[in-house]
């Protein structure tokens, strides 16, 4: 479902005396249905890079980003938009959301977004609170006032509301209690089995170990470290 | 899918000095834009010349129209052109005053709209206007009061329900949380995200504002002395900037 082929980027500063910061030479990746990736590597090898390039927030300098049959890399900004609907869900390690928004409705929004009915969004939306462990009586006010681990399982809880076929996780059980950290490993498990593609960073090495098929190393693909 | 909004190439010069100048996109159904820039930069120039208050010196703004599809608002007939305008598009302006009646009532305010598409009918209207003062927040015993003695973020709102009432498919908007304070702007951008949605509107929205356009915007435009200096999706804009205007904006930005 994800095919990474020969990526390349570099970020350059023009305002720093136009320097030019190369990050990422010959990538390579592949993630089929069903299976679980991890990336791996230092911090500033370039993961959420690698992440970002894939969900279309950062441009690819050259070579092909496949996510199902759409090249990322070359895509128009409106095929992104549909493929980010419908296909591609990322949960990041921060929560940005309009602020007063009831969290319920939070969750629920990428169900409004491919067509769900209200009351099939707001059941499913709360479904997954109640698996999160997050108290009814919080549904309706906004999470921009919880704590840190109660916003990443809202974020956790937002990413896995439409079963996309394909699914970025960017440390998804940081902050996480045991209890909570197996709710989440629990929602992995279930969305492979339906036969989404997942690729994920970890820190967690427990939770990679148990959930993750393969590991890629992105030092491989990081501009003068390569070995 | 056919563009709602096709842009080729307009200019609008002051004088010989450049309004705006070769900016090109398509925009689809359901689609928000944004266009940011620093004041001077032809934001405003341009929003005004898409909606026709302006008449651009180059270039074809072509509408689905849905009688006979794609028409260029440029040449069309000034008629045409103010139809269009009450039917199909909106424009929200950055001081609610420069788009209400000031001394007529909230009701008035937006039932006049209706009445400028054909409703005739006293009840229908009045029950119109009630249910849009609801969906905007306004509360239903305001609606006999002018906006006059409305607060700023009250006549926003009823210029939004003005605006949307007639049901239009595109909205111009020009700075429409400016000048609110933080706690009313949030409220306004949650309600207009709501409609957005609801409606399958497609909006143009310029704004000074990176924080908004994250929120409200699927795409972005970035103007500079009249030019486009970058365009793209917003979150791609906003945290790979390509060009140096962009990046010097986007780290300019205060952390809360």
């Amino acid at each position: 479902m994800i095919r990474v082929e020969n990526v390349s980027k570099s970020f350059t500063l023009h305002n720093q005396g136009a320097a030019v910061i190369p990050v990422m030479r010959g990538g390579e990746l592949t993630v089929a249905r069903g299976e679980c990736v991890a990336l791996t590597g230092a911090s500033g090898a370039g993961k959420s890079t690698l992440m970002r390039m894939i969900y279309g927030n950062y441009l690819t300098a050259s070579g092909r980003v496949m996510v199902g049959d759409l090249d990322v890399a070359r895509a128009a900004p409106r095929e992104i938009l549909g493929l980010r609907r419908n296909v591609l869900g990322y949960v990041s390690q921060f929560l940005r959301v309009v602020p007063r928004v009831a969290t319920l409705d939070v969750v629920a929004e990428p169900l409004r977004a491919v067509g769900s009915s209200e009351a099939d969004a707001r059941a499913r939306a709360g479904e997954l609170l109640a698996q999160l462990n997050i108290p009814e009586r919080l549904w309706q006010l906004s999470p921009t006032t919880f704590s840190g681990g109660e916003q990443q399982r809202v974020n956790i809880a937002r990413g896995f509301a439409h079963p996309y076929p394909v699914l970025l996780l960017d440390e998804p059980t940081a902050s996480l209690d045991a209890t909570n950290r197996a709710t989440v490993l629990a929602l992995i498990e279930e969305a492979k089995a339906r036969g989404t593609a997942i690729l994920g960073i970890f820190h967690d090495e427990a939770a990679r170990d148990q959930i993750c098929d393969r590991e890629v190393d992105v030092t491989r693909f990081t501009p003068g470290l390569a070995a | 899918m056919t563009p709602l909004l096709q842009v080729e190439n307009i200019a609008k010069f002051y004088g010989a000095r450049i309004g705006c100048t070769d900016v090109s996109f398509d925009l689809y159904p359901g689609e928000v834009m944004g266009i940011v820039g620093e004041s001077g930069s032809g934001k405003s120039t341009l929003l005004n010349t898409l909606a026709g208050h302006l008449t651009p010196d180059r270039g074809a703004v072509r509408f689905d129209t849905r009688a006979d599809g794609l028409r260029d608002t440029v040449t069309m007939s000034e008629p045409e052109r103010r139809m269009l305008s009450r039917t199909d598009w909106a424009f929200v302006h950055q001081h609610a005053r420069d788009g209400l009646r000031m001394n007529v009532s909230a009701g008035g305010n937006v039932g006049e709209r209706l009445m400028a598409v054909g409703a005739r009918h006293y009840g229908d209207i009045r029950a119109s206007a009630t249910d849009w003062l609801g969906r905007v927040e306004i509360n239903e015993d305001r609606i006999d009061d002018r906006p006059s003695a409305f607060s700023g973020g009250m006549q926003q709102r009823l210029q939004i329900a003005r605006n949307l009432v007639t049901g239009p498919r595109l909205v111009f908007m020009d700075e429409p949380t400016g000048g609110l304070d933080v706690s009313v702007q949030a409220r306004l951008l949650d309600l207009l995200r709501g409609l957005v949605r609801e409606m399958g509107l497609s909006a143009i929205i310029v704004t000074h504002d990176l924080a908004v356009v994250r929120l409200l915007a699927d795409r972005l435009m970035v103007m500079k002395d009249g030019h486009v200096v970058e365009t793209g999706l917003t979150d791609q804009v906003l945290d790979d900037p390509q060009h140096g205007y962009t990046q010097l904006l986007v780290s300019s930005v205060l952390q809360v």
